[in-house]
């Protein structure tokens, strides 16, 4: 899904994607981290049911909404990845119990 | 990340958003000696256009461009002044006292300041096609933005589908960097050359029309273009597939393993119209602006807006702004520190908005993309389709507000940011009124989400237990 | 869309409000073969229809006017035939729900006062049967099982329920215009005249002429009852209302101040302030709304709050309706209450049939305005 164009040193951070290990790059964002993984779709909507991506990756569409760390609707373009981090994705509507 | 309860409740200033005019209107309150606060909820000052800059991968200048680099020095010298920044941090609202509620990471705070500078820039305008929903389908922001801060560009067939100066540049860049673009689906109206040419006047032009020659020369080089579309479609199911079009009358498809949309950017108004700035429609470029003067100061005592949120005008117009915000702002304060005259910011910011009329009517997306039919998806938090708005209209919605008690349309966690336009533009059109009488949703605080326990956390006196127990 | 100055009679019946109150009242009086305009504000006009809390209540309504009580009970009680046929009719589900309703209490104190304020409304007189019970927090929990430790008791009333408000507006809106009613928004309605046997509206958009008119226009009411010899005394208050985002559903039954939406969003309400400014919300109400709501639902604590807002509420002097048709305007009419909601289904359809016969019931007698003045007999 994405490529890397640069040649520059990149760090790299262990995540898990849906209980599957996965490599980000570090100071990357968890919405750029999950389309570098192949996740296009990371969500269903509440209403239909649909599937959904990131769409703005700025902070304003909430498309990218996913569960971070057991935090549900996190917008995923404002949060950086961070070593050991547990996204959830597909997530229609939050859990309220905890 | 920043840790905001350490902050300092009250301020003198907070500047909200940390891009060209947000940084330079806090470096004027800072320099003048004033207690300053700015804000960003990005993980690093520069805002979109100079997003990452202190951390890209892409150190070969040539790809980003000089306009990218060039937000190097503010960054720096912001975050190498002392100046208090707060990352990562979001503004949940505004008003009209000074109060400003801010969330972090979970935690929550009310500070106080005794100016507000509102500097959120802007968004992409809503591109409501069939389709536009589907994952893989994202905007030409979105992907620049990935670009700059992960040195990363997309695999596979890249479509390109829209109009505006930020398309052109964006598909440059990917090519420097070594990345391909299977197809461009231009959509810039043949008619509007012959109006656009009619703003060829202006001291800037040239800059910006050789700039922009140079930019779309360089990537016809490379890319199959297929100007004058005037239909789109997205196809897939479980994403973007594929795009059919329609161009100089004739209808073709493509593949496509993403497709990128862009159609120009219009300002960020949500926390501004939250805290009661009034507001106006643009007929050139539009989209609603809030009320300021040049300085930005808006009818409001406490709060100024500047850059491309109190109206597009570019990095460098915002920059200006943002300076004379910041003056505006210190002088109101009477600061005790040196404060600039301003006098080149105000001559910056009209050459630019003499030039800029010239790329609004060049760029003006076509009513079509601007006011969709049938069962293309208008809001796409509550799935509210172009025939349901319709219907609300003709059940008797004469704005915004009723249109959303009919139909649901703006009630989603975007809170209109991507269908706001839209509907204002359908109704202001089915009803024969201009947008500007129709209005805009109204919007209310928290303008982002802050979770139940952020509010539960926040501090409240013995009336607000009065008024909500009853005993 | 500016209509050429009326001339004659337009309709058998103008409706001034087309809130939930006046559109209610509208698509009674259209069903009954009535010809009806509703004239209605502009846009950005206070509207408490949209900031409503969309239950359909009865426990604890009625204290200091038992026939309050009753009328409540019966709307309650014709709910779900009107649910039935606004769905029939227009293909709109309103999501009436009537699992009974949940009054919860934080401390041994706030339940003592909600036993005595309960008991001192069952024992009025002319007050209607019906039973609301004190629960204990175990009790609670095997109805509510998400409830929190804080939670110490609280009532219960099997009539309680809920509906989507906004999806009532809608269905009422959607099913006068089926029935053949005129809808007039941007009409905000500036004086009221007799004319020729009926009445003629000046409006910002024309004028309109109708054989009866009805004040359904909430606070606005105050301005133009006079001008029709009605009296409406009104003690307008704001309240507040926070959405969270959507989530799975938890709550299978309203609290008076939580409740669940049927699109999965919760919604949190009830704050009382002596203000009629909406364009705020006040944080620190916002607050302790939240927190308290967090302490009887510990779950939503970590839910995303989407939206605030505030609303004026709808409120006569003394907090019950007010029906009057006026001595000195014959078919000049008044229907203003808080809960129009609730009320929906008495306003549809017992409302719409007295205005349609011109005489309002000797039954609803005691929700005239003449309560107020100094002399009433009583």
């Amino acid at each position: 899904m994405l490529t890397r164009v640069h040649e520059g040193p990149s760090r790299t951070v262990s995540i898990v994607i849906d209980g599957t290990a996965a490599e980000a790059s570090a100071g990357e964002t968890v919405a750029a981290a999950l389309l570098a993984a192949g996740h296009v779709a990371t969500r269903r909507t509440a209403v239909t049911g649909s599937p959904r991506g990131g769409y703005c990756l700025m902070g304003i569409c909430f498309e990218c909404v996913v569960t971070i760390d057991g935090v549900p609707n996190r917008q995923g373009c404002l949060v950086e990845v961070q070593p050991g981090m547990r996204i959830e994705t597909g997530v229609a509507r939050a859990a309220v119990a905890s | 990340m920043t840790d905001i309860r350490q902050l300092a409740t009250d301020w003198d200033a907070i500047v909200v958003g940390a891009g060209p005019a947000g940084l330079a209107a806090a470096r004027v309150l800072h320099s003048a000696g004033l207690s300053t606060l700015l804000i960003d909820e990005n993980p690093a000052p520069g805002g979109q256009i100079w997003r990452a800059v202190t951390s890209t991968p892409l150190l070969d200048q040539s790809v980003l461009g000089l306009d990218y680099w060039a937000g190097l020095e503010p960054v720096r010298g912001a975050i190498g002044s002392g100046l208090a920044i707060a990352t990562a941090t979001s503004v949940w609202s505004a008003d009209r006292g000074g109060q400003v509620g801010i969330s972090c990471n979970g935690v929550t705070r009310m500070l106080t300041a005794k100016r507000v500078v509102i500097a959120t820039g802007a968004l992409e305008r809503p591109f409501p096609v069939k389709g536009w929903t589907l994952p893989g389908v994202l905007t030409v922001g979105a992907a620049q933005g990935l670009l700059k801060s992960s040195g990363r560009v997309f695999s596979g067939r890249v479509v390109i589908a829209g109009c505006g100066p930020l398309l052109w540049l964006y598909a440059a860049q990917v090519l420097r960097a070594g990345g391909t673009i299977a197809h461009i689906l231009d959509t810039t109206e043949a008619a509007q050359f012959r109006p656009a040419s009619r703003g060829l006047a202006g001291f800037a032009l040239s800059s910006y029309l050789a700039k922009g020659l140079a930019l779309m020369a360089e990537v016809r080089r490379r890319v199959q273009v297929i100007s004058r579309v005037t239909a789109l479609e997205i196809e897939g199911q479980e994403r973007a597939t594929g795009v059919r079009f329609e161009a100089r009358g004739r209808s073709g498809q493509v593949a496509a393993d993403v497709v990128l949309v862009h159609q120009g950017i219009v300002p960020q108004v949500n926390l501004a119209m939250a805290a009661g700035v009034p507001y106006r429609w643009d007929a050139a470029q539009l989209c609603f602006a809030p009320v300021a003067d040049e300085s930005g100061q808006t009818p409001l005592a406490r709060i100024l807006v500047a850059g491309d949120g109190a109206g597009i005008a570019g990095w460098e117009a915002a920059s200006a702004r943002g300076t004379l915000a910041g003056i505006a702002a210190a002088q109101a304060l009477g600061a005790s520190g040196p404060v600039p005259n301003g006098r080149s910011e105000r001559a910056q910011v009209r050459r630019k908005l003499r030039a800029r009329g010239f790329l609004d009517r060049l760029y003006r997306p076509a009513d079509a993309f601007r006011r969709p039919t049938g069962d293309v998806i208008v809001c796409r938090c509550e799935e509210v389709t172009a025939a349901e708005v319709e219907k609300g209209i003709d059940l008797g919605a004469i704005g915004p507000a009723q249109l959303k008690s009919y139909t649901r349309c703006g009630m989603g966690p975007c809170q209109g940011r991507l269908c706001g336009l839209t509907v204002t533009e359908m109704i202001a059109a089915r009803r024969g009124l201009t947008p500007g009488e129709v209005g805009h949703y109204r919007l209310r605080a928290p303008v982002k989400p802050i979770t139940l326990a952020e509010l539960a956390s926040l501090p409240a006196d013995d009336a607000a237990v009065r008024a909500v127990v009853r005993n | 869309m500016q209509r050429s100055q009326s001339t004659g009679r337009d309709y058998d019946v103008a409706v001034i409000g087309g809130g939930l109150v006046g559109i209610a009242v509208a698509w009674g009086l259209a069903r009954l073969g009535q010809r009806v305009a509703v004239l209605d504000e502009v846009d950005g006009a206070k509207r408490a229809s949209r900031g409503n809390f969309a239950l359909v209540w009865v426990q604890s309504k009625g204290l200091g006017m038992g026939e309050y009580a009753g009328w409540t009970v019966r709307s309650s009680n014709g709910w779900a035939g009107l649910a039935d046929e606004l769905g029939r009719e227009t293909g709109v589900d309103v999501h009436f729900e009537r699992p009974g309703g949940f009054h919860l209490a934080l401390s041994e104190r706030e339940l003592e006062m909600r036993a005595t304020s309960l008991k001192r409304l069952h024992n009025q007189p002319r007050m209607v049967g019906y039973e609301t019970t004190m629960l204990t927090h175990s009790e609670i929990k095997r109805m509510l099982p998400d409830i929190g430790p804080d939670v110490v008791g609280g009532s219960y009333c099997p009539l309680d329920g809920h509906v989507n408000s906004q999806k009532l507006l809608r269905a009422l809106h959607q099913g006068f215009a089926q029935l053949g009613g005129t809808y007039l928004p941007g009409s905000t309605a500036l004086h009221i005249a007799q004319a020729g046997g009926g009445f003629s509206i000046k409006t910002t958009d024309g004028a309109v002429a109708a054989g009866k008119v009805v004040l359904a226009a909430g606070n606005a009411n105050m301005a133009l009852a006079p001008q029709v010899g009605l009296s409406v005394p009104m003690l307008p208050e704001r309240g507040q209302i926070i959405v969270t985002e959507r989530t799975e559903r938890f709550l299978r039954h309203p609290v008076v101040t939580i409740r669940q939406t049927d699109e999965g969003t919760v919604m949190l309400g009830d704050s009382r302030e002596e203000t009629t400014d909406d364009r705020g919300a006040n944080p620190q109400i916002n607050s302790v709304m939240a927190a308290r709501a967090s302490r009887m639902f510990p779950r939503l604590a970590r839910l995303n709050v989407v939206r605030t807002w505030s609303a004026i509420r709808v409120m006569t002097a003394d907090g019950f309706p007010i029906y009057d048709q006026s001595v000195t305007h014959p078919g000049a009419f008044v229907v203003t209450c808080h809960s129009g909601v609730t009320l929906a289904a008495n306003h549809a359809y017992d409302m719409a049939g007295m205005i349609a016969r011109g005489a309002l019931d000797p039954d609803v007698a005691v929700f005239s305005a003449r309560r107020f003045d100094a002399n009433a007999g009583a």
